[in-house]
């Protein structure tokens, strides 16, 4: 089966600095669930940036849908970037925008109608809990709500891949639990998950793979 | 929470029973951040270029028809002088330049100044009341061109002094030459201005366009993190800044296009000055292509400055991944 992401000896600095990351190798399949921890500076931030593609590495390679990244352009960036769904530790939704239209914004970028996508936007706001805070601008939300309609926006365009940084980390351990579930359901339903937390009782909790980065190296525990 | 933690099993997330659906469409918030204090500035800023090039196509416009206007009225007369001297031998001179003049083909009349027009033409210089006939004044004669005439001065000119010695023509080809090098002058003048106005107007635009993205880098961010392509982002900037060169351009024409309009319109009504009074400002009327210019001017405004950030963006873009 064709990996979804591969990275071979991948390797990363900034400018002259040391390298953040060293000799990375990894796969993650199709359908797949994944933990990413590691000690805070030990390159996971790095790691999800190389995987959203917000960063190039200074050496190796990464595939990211049987694509080799390097040679992709900004607007086949952009087209890759559609079929993952990312969730930020601190939300990144526009303060400007309402909760639904946070939500909806990946269709949106599409050029859709917004009477095309009205009502799945609407059903996947109930779904995650915020049928009730749809016209409600971000600020006035809370943290859970704020990830809550973070995780609905990267769920709304049906990803093939969630990136989820610290999404249990402005919760409650009920939430987080509850949040946990969303996204073993959402990968049983056929997207690749990996959730990159720092939550050791939160990762006790569901039997999966664990990729541990430290000191800018990754271990693989299947 | 109220979340139900289970997903459908066909992948996509549905809704709790009973959900209900936005009664109507919703009005879409614009995706750049609307009025800001930049933004405002950038509308004053595009007002007042605008203005100033409306300003300067218009007058630059103005001062062309008016010596053009001139310049066709100058060239359909010209005046034969005889100098003054035996008061009789100058009569008959003058009826003989007047004859000549009439028979030369172009000329539709030949009108010779008596002695009161003549005095009335010095009146400004002498003062009134004089006795002409103590002073050496030339006679004139007085010669109407037909209009697109091709009329030979040079032949003219040869026969009037071959038969009246005295008699001297004067076609005012100098000083029609140099109304229209003022006017070409004007007009480039006005170019110039219009090419400086344009450069200042987008370089202003380039400006408020970096900083605009800038300020809203963390929404640039995130519209590339949910798959936009740069040619989405820049539209989206684009049309935030065609609003903002419409609202100023069409300020500052509308400002213009009003200044000018006074300028004719009010003499006309009797408010200020005297419509005929040739040293008011009513030479200052561009015309109709005069508005048109500044209409011109206001698209050409709002146009390029939507481009200009356009292409800004674009550039920006690069920078951010």
């Amino acid at each position: 089966m064709e990996h979804l992401v591969r990275f071979e000896n991948v390797g990363l600095r900034y400018g002259m600095g040391s390298e953040v990351l060293k000799d990375v190798t990894f796969s993650i399949a199709p359908k797949s669930f994944q933990f990413l921890t590691g000690p805070s500076g030990a390159g996971k931030t790095t790691l999800m940036r190389l995987l959203f593609l917000s960063l190039r590495p200074t050496r190796g390679l990464i595939t990211l849908f049987g694509r080799d990244v390097s040679s992709l352009d900004p607007d086949e960036v952009a087209v890759l970037r559609r079929r993952i769904g990312i969730v930020f530790q601190d939300f990144r939704l526009l303060d400007h925008l309402t909760t639904y239209e946070n939500v909806a914004l990946p269709l949106r970028v599409l050029g859709k109608e917004e009477a095309s996508y009205r009502g799945e936007v609407t059903e996947l706001l109930h779904w995650v809990g915020l049928g009730d805070r749809m016209d409600v601008l971000p600020p006035v939300l809370s943290g859970g709500e704020k990830q809550r309609a973070a995780i609905a926006r990267a769920l709304i365009g049906r990803p093939e891949f969630l990136l989820a940084d610290e999404p249990t980390g402005n919760v409650d351990p009920t939430l987080a639990r509850r949040l946990l579930r969303l996204f073993i359901e959402l990968n049983r339903t056929g997207t690749s998950v990996l959730l990159a937390t720092h939550d050791i009782a939160l990762m006790d909790q569901y039997d999966a793979r664990r990729l541990v980065i430290a000191d800018g190296r990754l271990y693989v525990y299947d | 929470m109220s979340t139900t933690d289970t997903a459908p099993a066909n992948g996509a997330p549905k809704a709790a029973e009973g959900a209900p659906r936005p009664p109507k469409a919703r009005p879409q918030t614009s995706i750049v951040p609307g009025a800001t204090i930049a933004g405002r500035a950038l509308v004053a800023v595009v007002a007042i270029m605008t203005f100033l090039a409306s300003l300067t196509i218009g007058a630059a416009l103005a001062v062309r028809s008016t010596a053009s206007h001139w310049r066709s009225d100058v060239t359909r007369e010209v005046t034969i002088q005889i100098r003054a001297g035996d008061r009789k031998l100058t009569d008959a001179q003058v009826q003989q330049a007047a004859e000549i003049a009439r028979t030369t083909p172009g000329v539709t009349d030949a009108h010779i100044l008596s002695t009161e027009e003549t005095g009335r033409l010095l009146e400004p210089w002498l003062g009134a009341g004089l006795d002409l006939g103590d002073l050496p004044v030339p006679r004139v004669v007085v010669v109407k061109i037909a209009p697109g005439a091709a009329v030979d001065f040079a032949k003219l000119r040869r026969t009037l002094s071959d038969r009246i010695p005295t008699a001297s023509l004067d076609d005012h080809r100098l000083w029609s030459r140099r109304l229209g090098a003022m006017a070409e002058g004007v007009v480039l003048t006005g170019v110039v201005l219009l090419v400086l106005v344009g450069l200042a107007t987008i370089l202003s635009v380039v400006f408020a366009t970096r900083a605009a993205v800038a300020t809203n880098r963390a929404v640039v961010e995130v519209l590339h993190f949910v798959g936009a392509r740069d040619g989405f982002i820049a539209a989206q900037f684009q049309r935030h800044f065609l609003k903002i060169g419409a609202q100023g351009g069409v300020i500052g024409g509308c400002a213009a296009a009003l200044l000018f309009g006074a300028i004719v319109g009010l003499p006309r009504f009797g408010l200020v000055g005297d419509p005929e009074d040739p040293t008011f400002l009513g030479w200052l009327n561009p015309g109709i292509w005069g508005f048109v210019g500044i209409a011109g001017a206001v698209l050409v405004v709002a146009l390029a400055t939507a481009l200009t950030s356009r292409i800004t963006v674009y550039r920006t873009l690069r920078t951010i991944q």
